[in-house]
C-alpha cells in the first residue's frame, strides 16, 4: 500500500464515523449515510494520491458527503415534483432545504456520535449484526477486518452489515438518543455489544489464539469514546474501568507457546499499570456519580480488587465475595452463581465452594459451558479427589473450542492422574 | 499499537518559558480532541533540562552531569502516549496539533515494542527470563512497600 492511501486509510478512521453520523442525522438514515460516506472516500482515493492529502482531511471529506447529500436531495425533490405533476401524495418524509442541510453538518458532533452508537446496537438487530455495524461505523474498521477478527468469511459480514442497514430502514428506526425508561435498557444494549467485542479479542471462543488484542484495543477505544459522549452515565465507566484493568494482564495472560496463564498463577509485573490507573481512575469516576452500582461497576470493583493485590496471597477475596453477592441480587446468572463460587473457594475454602457448584450442574444455561467442569474440576482437585478432578478437566476440555484452552485442560487432568498414581502409591507402601 | 509521540525541545522551552495562553488554549483542545477519540493513554510536559540529570555508563563507571544539555534539538520538552491502529494513523493525529512552540518545532514518533515485536529474537528463553525479570521485580516492589 502506498503511504498516500495509508495515510488516506488514517484519515478514515479518524473521520469516518463523524462524517457518517452527521449525515445520519440530516438523512434519518444510516445505510444512506454510510453510502454517502464510502462516495467521499472513493472520490478521496481517486482525487488524493495527485492532489495531495488537504490540511484539513476531515473537513473535505464532509463538504464532498455533503454535496452528494445536497445533490440527492436536489434529485429527489424533482423526482417529487414530477410525482406531484402526475397526482401522486408527497411522501411523508421530513421536510429539508439546502440550508438546512448547510447547518445541520456544522452542529456539535458528539450527539450525533452517540445516536450513532444507540442506532448501531438498536434491539431491533441481530447481536452479531449489532457488533459487525458498531465495529464498521463506529470503529471504521472494513468489511475484511472485521471478518477476520471473528474468523467468518467477508462475505458473511458484508451480508449481515447489509441486511443490518436495511433492516433499521424497514423498522423506521429514529436516529435519535433514547429518553426515559427506553434509556437505560438501549444503553445496556450499547455496553453491551461493546463489551462482547472486548470478550471476543480477550478469550477468542474459537480459533487458535487465545487472545486477539486489536479486538480489545477496539473495544477500549469504542469505550473511551463513550464515556467521553455519555460522561454522566456511571455504567459506562464502570465498562470502561473492567476493560482497562482486564485488558492490563493481556500480556501476563499467555506464557512463552502461546498457552493461557490463570489470573493467580500471572507474572504481576507484567501487568500495565498505565492501565491500571486509567482503570482505577475510571471506577473511581463511575462510583463518584453515586447511585446504585451497576453489573459493569461492580465488576470493575471485582477487577480491582485483583489489580490492587500485589501477589495472588494479598487478594482480598472476602471483598470480591461481596462484590459478586451484590452482583448475584441485581444480575442472578448461573454464570455470576458459577464466578462467586469460585471468589468462595478462595474466601472460605474448595468444600463451601463445592456447594455452591452443585446446584449449577442442572443448569440448562451452562449445559455448553466449559468454565463449569473446569471450574468443579479445580474445586474436586482441591479436595484431593483426583480421579473426579481429571475426568471433569476432560470433560471441560472436549468442550472447549479454543485449542490453547483446550490443551491447558487436557494438562491439569494428566496432573490429576500422576496425583492419584502417587497417592495411591503412598497408600500402597503404608 | 502505541506511540510515543515526543514534542522537541527549543532554545525557548530550554530558557523555561511558558506557552502563552492561546497556545496553552489550543493545546487544551487538542489534548480534549485527543481524549474523545479514546486515542491519548497519557501525556505531560517536562521541565527544562537544566532541572535534570544524566547518568553516563562507561563500563561499570557511573558519572552523573547535571543539566543544562546543550543539544537542544535532540531533547525532550514533552510527550504523549497514543493508542492507534497503525503509524499513519498517529501520523494524521500528530499533523492536526497546534504547534507546540512559537518558534519552529519538531514532534517525533515513536512505536513502542510489544512484545510479540521482538518475533524470533525474542526466544522462549528469553521470555522466560523476562518474565523472571518481572517477578523480581514484583517482589522487589512489594518488599519495598
Amino acid at each position: 500500500m502506498s503511504d498516500v492511501n495509508s495515510a488516506i486509510d488514517a484519515v478514515w478512521r479518524i473521520e469516518s464515523a463523524k462524517v457518517i453520523a452527521s449525515l445520519a442525522r440530516i438523512t434519518g438514515d444510516v445505510g444512506l449515510a454510510e453510502d454517502l460516506a464510502q462516495d467521499a472516500l472513493l472520490a478521496a482515493l481517486e482525487r488524493w494520491p495527485e492532489s495531495g492529502i488537504p490540511d484539513n482531511p476531515g473537513a473535505w471529506l464532509m463538504a464532498t458527503a455533503k454535496h452528494r447529500a445536497i445533490d440527492m436531495h436536489r434529485r429527489s425533490k424533482l423526482l417529487e415534483r414530477k410525482h406531484e405533476l402526475l397526482g401522486h401524495e408527497l411522501a411523508d418524509r421530513q421536510e429539508l432545504s439546502v440550508s438546512d442541510l448547510e447547518t445541520a453538518l456544522d452542529d456539535d458532533i458528539g450527539d450525533d456520535l452517540l445516536r450513532l452508537m444507540f442506532t448501531s446496537c438498536h434491539p431491533v438487530l441481530s447481536t452479531e449484526a449489532r457488533v459487525a455495524l458498531t465495529l464498521r461505523l463506529l470503529g471504521g474498521l472494513t468489511t475484511d477486518e472485521i471478518a477476520r477478527a471473528f474468523l467468518v468469511p467477508e462475505p458473511t459480514v458484508a451480508q449481515r452489515i447489509v441486511r443490518a442497514k436495511r433492516t433499521l430502514s424497514e423498522a423506521r428506526v429514529p436516529f435519535e438518543v433514547p429518553r426515559g425508561s427506553d434509556r437505560d435498557e438501549r444503553l445496556s444494549s450499547v455496553l453491551g455489544v461493546i463489551y462482547l467485542i472486548f470478550n471476543e479479542g480477550y478469550s477468542a471462543t474459537a480459533g487458535d489464539d487465545w487472545m486477539r488484542p486489536a479486538l480489545c484495543e477496539d473495544a477500549l477505544r469504542l469505550g473511551r469514546i463513550l464515556a467521553e459522549l455519555a460522561p454522566n452515565e456511571a455504567e459506562v465507566h464502570g465498562l470502561v474501568a473492567l476493560m482497562e484493568i482486564q485488558a492490563s494482564r493481556l500480556r501476563a495472560r499467555t506464557g512463552p507457546k502461546g498457552e493461557p496463564i490463570l489470573l493467580l498463577e500471572q507474572d504481576r509485573g507484567r501487568w500495565d499499570q498505565l492501565l491500571i490507573r486509567r482503570g482505577l481512575t475510571a471506577l473511581a469516576r463511575g462510583e463518584q456519580l453515586g447511585g446504585e452500582r451497576g453489573p459493569y461497576v461492580l465488576q470493575a470493583a471485582i477487577a480491582a480488587c485483583h489489580a490492587r493485590a500485589r501477589t495472588a496471597e494479598e487478594t482480598d477475596w472476602e471483598r470480591i465475595v461481596a462484590l459478586y453477592d451484590a452482583l448475584a441480587e441485581l444480575t442472578p446468572s448461573p454464570i455470576v452463581e458459577l464466578n462467586r463460587a469460585v471468589a468462595v473457594s478462595m474466601a472460605y475454602g474448595p468444600a463451601t465452594a463445592l456447594e455452591l457448584v452443585e446446584p449449577l450442574q442442572s443448569e440448562p444455561a451452562l449445559k455448553n459451558y466449559h468454565l463449569l467442569p473446569s471450574v468443579r474440576a479445580d474445586l474436586l482437585m482441591k479436595l484431593k479427589r483426583f480421579v473426579e478432578a481429571k475426568s471433569e478437566f476432560e470433560r471441560a476440555a472436549s468442550m472447549t473450542r479454543n485449542s490453547q484452552e483446550r490443551a491447558l485442560l487436557l494438562e491439569r487432568a494428566r496432573t490429576c492422574e500422576l496425583e492419584n498414581q502417587r497417592e495411591n502409591k503412598h497408600v500402597g507402601s503404608n | 499499537m502505541r506511540f510515543m509521540v515526543m514534542v522537541k525541545a527549543t532554545k525557548d522551552s530550554e530558557a523555561g518559558m511558558l506557552p502563552d495562553q492561546k497556545l496553552l488554549a489550543d493545546m487544551g483542545k487538542y489534548n480534549e480532541e485527543l481524549v474523545k477519540a479514546g486515542v491519548m493513554l497519557a501525556g505531560e510536559g517536562l521541565q527544562p533540562s537544566s532541572k535534570g540529570a544524566r547518568v553516563r555508563f562507561s563500563g561499570s563507571k557511573r558519572t552523573v552531569i547535571d543539566g543544562p544539555f546543550s543539544e537542544t534539538k535532540e531533547l525532550v520538552a514533552g510527550f504523549w502516549l497514543f493508542q492507534c491502529k497503525s503509524l499513519a494513523e498517529a501520523i494524521e493525529w500528530v499533523k492536526r496539533c497546534p504547534n507546540p512552540m512559537p518558534t519552529e518545532s519538531e514532534i517525533e514518533i515513536r512505536q513502542v515494542f510489544e512484545s510479540e515485536d521482538f518475533g524470533a529474537e525474542f526466544t522462549p528463553e528469553l521470555r522466560e527470563q523476562e518474565r523472571r525479570l518481572g517477578e523480581q521485580m514484583a517482589r522487589n516492589a512489594a518488599s519495598r512497600q
